[in-house]
């Protein structure tokens, strides 16, 4: 599956919540459900600090292939952490650097990657991105 | 004026967000306008607008006029000695960081030092933190303690280290996390007594507090207009007139000078007009003038027994909603009183502050969440973030009600 068709399927489920207050249950249910980062990976370097939450991010290449692990301290914020690692997790460098992220946008969401609300999520993007710039010279 | 009829004359407190009513709690990042301060701001910005101070023509001698009226609102609100200690800035930011510079200019030296407190917003450090590098300068914390308030004993012991006393003593007057109100009086009092000026922020203060910088005694006092029902870019720098006529300029530009030449050196304008260099925000500081003048207008009592319910209900409803801690509790404290006013910063466990401000939102619900600009204070009270609700005149116990039921929702929500 291509990037592209992950983020659809993302705003094919969306679509069934048009009201907000069950778009965020929805959100509060996959924070909630995604995986644990290990504590390993909550070390301070992997720390992307705002004002107003925490994400943290940790990132291994394999077999080409970078996977992500991600989580952060407000469980809305987890919640769309949980969808960029679902869009981003297990792809070759050059498929995530060719992305073009407008899933968020679509489903409403995009207040949340402003720069001024300092939740971490856009320089968590930015990380992303970076890991694989790092990845794609590497080879 | 009381409240029945206070929110008809806001009109922002119709609106509706997201198909919601809209309860507005956070008016200590700014409050909405009265009536009277829109209609002035209209007035001025479609006709009666013409540049300040020195043409003689009309529309200049109008708006010239009602800035300097503006001035003499706000020299007797706050009981200042003269008309000319009140300087008109964008902001408490700007009036800060104008002190930081030309009291810095003029008094610190390298190895002086300045006090702030933990209670302080970015604002009353930053600016501070410049000067420091700049000069040389040491910044010296008076910390809090765990309940937030401050030690005089621990001034005391800052004051009292040998060498030369501080420079200055730089405190809010109201902590924008805590709600509490420092005895400033006081605290004035023993910085006077070891010759060190004092500077408050009344960012919050002056908005719940009726100050009076004579009987304070304060050195400088600095506020912001949009807090206080004014507009956004206003604020007012007061200084004692010995320290203001010390003090150099700021900014150059036009209005600060006397007269200027390129051989013989610049003369600068006498108070204020020193300080308020180019083209003024004549017509946001005119409104400033009528939000100072609502804020007299208003029924003394009826506001401090607003405030005051709105204080005890508060507490009681936060109190109910189990795992949540309030940071900033009103009480005797080293034999000085603390008062709250009704602004509250808390956190509940396991629910983040964003987490809860954003469900909050969606209900109709203007909260704040985060580090309030004022990290070090929040990471003191051992958070990473809190939730604030701050009431301004217009807020309503129904409006606490319907606040505190969808808290309860949000955080069942969120465990």
């Amino acid at each position: 599956m291509t990037i592209k068709e992950t983020q659809d399927i993302i705003i094919e489920e969306f679509s069934m919540f048009p009201d907000w207050m069950e778009k965020y249950e929805y959100l509060i249910e996959l924070g909630k459900g995604l995986e644990p980062i290990e504590e390993r990976g909550k070390q301070e370097k992997n720390l992307i600090k705002g004002c107003q939450s925490r994400v943290w991010l940790d990132a291994k290449y394999e077999d080409g292939k970078l996977v992500f692990k991600a989580d952060s301290d407000a469980i809305i914020t987890k919640g769309i952490v949980s969808l960029l690692v679902r869009v981003f997790s297990g792809r070759m460098p050059r498929e995530i650097l060719e992305a073009d992220l407008t899933f968020l946008d679509t489903i409403g969401l995009k207040e949340h990657l402003s720069p001024t609300r300092a939740n971490g999520l856009l320089a968590m993007i930015e990380q992303i991105r970076m890991y694989a710039v790092a990845a794609a010279a590497a080879k | 004026m009381n409240e029945p009829d206070i929110r008809a004359v806001f009109p922002a407190l119709e609106q509706k967000v997201y198909g919601k009513p809209l309860v507005y709690l956070d008016n200590a990042a700014t409050a909405q306008k009265p009536e009277k301060v829109i209609a002035l701001l209209d007035e001025m910005n479609s006709g009666v607008n013409g540049n300040i101070h020195r043409a003689v023509h009309f529309l200049s001698v109008q708006c010239t006029e009602r800035y300097e009226q503006a001035r003499r609102v706000i020299k007797k609100y706050i009981n200042a000695a003269h008309e000319h200690e009140i300087i008109f800035t964008s902001g408490t930011t700007a009036s800060v960081n104008l002190l930081a510079y030309s009291f810095g200019q003029r008094y610190i030296r390298k190895g002086d030092r300045i006090v702030v407190t933990t209670q302080e917003h970015h604002s009353n450090i930053v600016p501070w933190q410049l000067l420091c590098e700049r000069t040389g300068a040491v910044l010296e914390v008076w910390d809090i303690d765990d309940s937030g308030v401050l030690d005089p004993k621990k001034l005391e012991v800052i004051l009292d280290k040998s060498g030369p006393a501080p420079k200055l003593l730089a405190m809010a007057h109201i902590s924008n996390v805590l709600g509490l109100v420092n005895p400033v009086r006081d605290i004035i009092r023993i910085a006077h007594h070891y010759k060190v000026p004092v500077m408050i922020d009344g960012a919050q203060g002056i908005v719940h507090r009726r100050v009076d910088v004579q009987d304070l005694d304060a050195d400088f006092y600095v506020f912001s207009g949009h807090k206080l029902y004014g507009p956004t870019g206003t604020g007012v720098l007061y200084g004692k007139e010995k320290y203001l006529e010390e003090m150099g300029p700021w900014q150059g530009g036009g209005d600060m000078i006397a007269s200027v030449s390129l051989t013989n050196g610049t003369k600068y304008a006498p108070l204020p007009m020193k300080f308020e260099a180019g083209t003024a925000n004549f017509i946001g500081a005119a409104a400033l003038g009528a939000a100072v003048e609502f804020m007299d207008s208003m029924d003394e009592l009826w506001l401090k027994e607003h405030e005051e319910t709105l204080v005890s209900e508060t507490v009681k409803k936060l109190s109910e909603i189990e795992g949540l801690t309030l940071y900033g509790t009103a009480g005797t404290y080293y034999g000085l009183s603390w008062e709250k006013i009704p602004l509250f910063s808390f956190s509940v466990e396991g629910a983040h502050p964003n987490d809860m401000a954003l469900l909050l939102d969606k209900m109709g619900i203007a909260v704040r969440s985060g580090q309030l600009c004022a990290e070090p204070l929040v990471e003191r009270l051992g958070q990473t973030a809190l939730l604030r609700i701050s009431f301004g005149v217009y807020n309503t116990l129904e409006e606490l009600d319907y606040f505190a039921a969808c808290l309860r929702k949000a955080v069942a929500m969120l465990r």
